[in-house]
């Protein structure tokens, strides 16, 4: 893509589609609503009817919980790649999903928990906790949180965490059995609790990831050259870390561990903007949340009347569209 | 007087360069025979925990009878415990971890990413989804559930080569291409779970997880034919893995057909992790950490394929140890164990390295 017009151009189209999908996700469902009817809800609100009810309260805040955790999911990957410079690197390699699901499997197996609402306090405090260690451990030494540190404390801290999690699952059938829907990542049932007490954080994560742009790109270079640039490494890396634990800790408590978006959308940002981070963050926090609402209807219709989760149709309909697009642009390393 | 000038400057460049010399290869012989004391240390803690595996269980059998039971000395009871029930899972064990800590370092070292493994870039998703789909919709077990899983782990890796080449393999595409193939094979995975009846899904669960439960001589003697085979053929290739590392240019420059070279690497690490897998399923974190542990234990920044293959069967041979006979009347499989025991020593030793100031 050639200059900031053409990105700008692109970023507003992307948010048009992003419009578009946030009309589908509120007009299609289980239950077929006729056009009108849906606008006569959103406008002039009638609590006795009952296909009002389900677009206020059912629709409504499902599709903002889907753009709060798009949002969320794709930023904080992003974030997450330039700190660990690292195309490998997703959310989770902070300890974010382990610690969450963790969390989620000592409240159901050990407190009884059953209620979505339920879950969520469990999955932020998990996540934050996670990637506080790994953090204080990958930063331990002279050199403090390198990225290699980083990664490797991460991915040795979600397997300790994961193991724990299997055993109980492997002990316990009750919680095996309950824990299975919550992990593969959903935005069914998520009602207007959920996306208000989330949404703060995301609000936050979000202020912080986009300010720290212009410091990933000095820290891509390496760290002695951002240092040459006048960047001060650590507090930049600890920054971005604070932003992509607050984003990613409070999407998982929303919907569950969706790993694919955290992943793959900042690959696609890459190589649609190159390699520039004041472009890849926004565009990160616009496609991510165009895959996983239009995921999201897809999942409704596609066995109605039943739902396919959208943790498992993000990564079916994404998957083949990131390897054809890998295999054709020409790729900016990280 | 310039000619003497010359000459003795000359003289004192030789001198120079003769020192510079004998310190490069004093340096490299350092290396090379510490990585040769570290190399003979894990063979014999391998031994060891074979030896202690093979004495602990219900019937335990003492530690100066174990090497006459296992070649069938010993009395007629502990010589069959031994060979028929005993062995064919120790062996099992370390193969599987023989197996999985050589392509683990291979696959780091050929993209140069220390985060990439088999369970990373896609091999095994591809096994655990053919093995899921086996378990959930066939009701397969052991030989067919094996075969399924192998099929699997082989095509995936094709379908990420193929997807993947384009006027040469680069490694960081071959990253992107395994992450896409991953996620979508994942989902699938993740679809059947959350549709199978609760019993599949335990099942599930556990192959999920790995483990050497009930493997048998017939499992044992494939994986050996198939590391007897490929584990020569990585050696024979360090060389030119050594020159990959270097980035493809520069590996050229030196004379490696890249391509090539690079093709046959990936298929003999590909085999190994997709035998092992079919074997034990994707034991979790022991390809993924065998070669950051060796490779810290020798600290020369070679490749260390033979230490790192030790330090899989070492830490598997020891995971499945606690997890047979570790935890009283509980038991897990191994693959529990793997990452409770090897991500806190990996910790450490990433504290420890650091403390050091040598922590990339």
């Amino acid at each position: 893509m050639g200059g900031a017009g053409s990105r700008m151009a692109g970023l507003i189209a992307a948010l048009a589609v992003l419009a578009i999908l946030v009309l589908l996700s509120i007009a299609v469902g289980a239950k077929p609503i006729a056009p009108a009817t849906v606008l006569d809800a959103l406008l002039h609100y009638d609590r006795t009817l009952n296909d009002h009810l389900i677009v206020r309260s059912l629709r409504l805040p499902r599709t903002e919980v889907a753009l709060l955790v798009g949002a969320a999911l794709g930023l904080g990957g992003a974030v997450m790649q330039g700190v660990a410079r690292n195309p490998l690197a997703d959310p989770g390699i902070l300890g974010v999903n382990a610690g969450a699901a963790l969390m989620v499997v000592i409240g159901i197996y050990v407190f009884g928990i059953a209620s979505l609402y339920g879950y969520v306090w469990f999955a932020f405090a998990g996540a934050a906790g996670a990637s506080v260690a790994v953090y204080a451990i990958g930063s331990l030494g002279r050199e403090g949180a390198t990225p290699i540190k980083l990664s490797l404390a991460g991915a040795a801290i979600t397997v300790f965490l994961g193991s724990i999690t299997t055993a109980i699952l492997l002990l316990d059938v009750a919680t095996l059995d309950q824990y299975r829907f919550w992990a593969v990542g959903s935005l069914a049932g998520r009602d207007a609790q959920i996306a208000t007490s989330m949404a703060p954080f995301i609000l936050v994560g979000v202020l912080i990831a986009l300010a720290c742009g212009p410091a990933l790109n000095a820290l891509a270079l390496g760290d002695d050259m951002a240092r040459g640039l006048g960047q001060r490494v650590g507090l930049a890396r600890a920054g971005s870390a604070v932003g992509v634990v607050i984003l990613c800790g409070a999407a998982t408590a929303a919907a569950g561990p969706i790993g694919f978006v955290g992943l793959v959308v900042p690959h696609v940002a890459r190589l649609l903007t190159g390699p520039d981070y004041r472009w890849i963050l926004p565009y990160s926090m616009v496609l991510a949340p165009i895959l996983l609402l239009a995921a999201d209807i897809v999942g409704r219709v596609i066995i109605r009347p039943a739902e396919m989760q959208v943790g498992i149709v993000t990564a079916a309909i994404g998957a083949p569209f990131f390897v054809w697009l890998v295999r054709r642009r020409n790729l900016a390393e990280l | 007087m310039t000619t003497t000038t010359a000459d003795s400057t000359g003289q004192r460049g030789l001198a120079a360069t003769t020192e510079a010399r004998a310190i490069v290869a004093a340096s490299r012989n350092h290396g090379r025979s510490r990585a040769i004391a570290i190399t003979t240390a894990l063979a014999v803690a391998t031994f060891a925990v074979v030896c202690i595996s093979v004495s602990i269980g219900d019937f335990p059998i003492a530690l100066r009878d174990v090497v006459p039971s296992i070649f069938g000395f010993g009395a007629s009871d502990t010589t069959f415990i031994v060979q028929e029930i005993r062995l064919p899972r120790i062996v099992c064990g370390l193969l599987v971890g023989f197996a999985f800590g050589m392509s683990g370092t291979v696959f780091q070292s050929l993209v140069r990413n220390e985060l990439a493994s088999p369970d990373v870039i896609g091999i095994t998703a591809g096994a655990s989804t053919a093995a899921v789909v086996a378990i959930v919709l066939f009701g397969s077990s052991s030989i067919s559930l094996s075969f399924a899983a192998l099929l699997g782990g082989l095509g995936t890796a094709g379908a990420i080569y193929l997807f993947a080449y384009k006027r040469g393999v680069s490694g960081y595409r071959l990253i992107l291409v395994g992450i896409g193939i991953a996620a979508g094979l994942s989902s699938v995975t993740s679809y059947l779970i959350t549709r199978a009846e609760i019993t599949d899904v335990q099942r599930a669960t556990i192959w999920l997880t790995g483990s050497l439960n009930g493997r048998t001589w017939d499992q044992v003697a494939t994986l050996a034919v198939v590391i007897a085979v490929l584990l020569p053929t990585l050696l024979l290739l360090a060389r030119g893995l050594r020159a990959l590392q270097l980035g493809d240019d520069a590996a050229k420059g030196i004379g490696v057909r890249v391509e090539g070279v690079r093709a046959a690497i990936i298929i003999a690490a590909v085999g190994l992790a997709a035998f092992g897998t079919a074997v034990a399923g994707p034991v979790a974190f022991v390809a993924f950490v065998s070669g950051p542990i060796a490779r810290r234990l020798v600290a020369s920044g070679d490749i260390a394929l033979l230490p790192s293959a030790l330090v899989g069967a070492v830490l598997l041979l020891s995971a499945d140890l606690v997890a047979r006979a570790g935890l009283g009347s509980i038991e897990l499989p191994v693959g529990v164990l793997t990452g409770i025991l090897g991500a806190p020593y990996l910790l450490w030793l990433l504290a420890r390295t650091n403390r050091m100031g040598t922590g990339d």
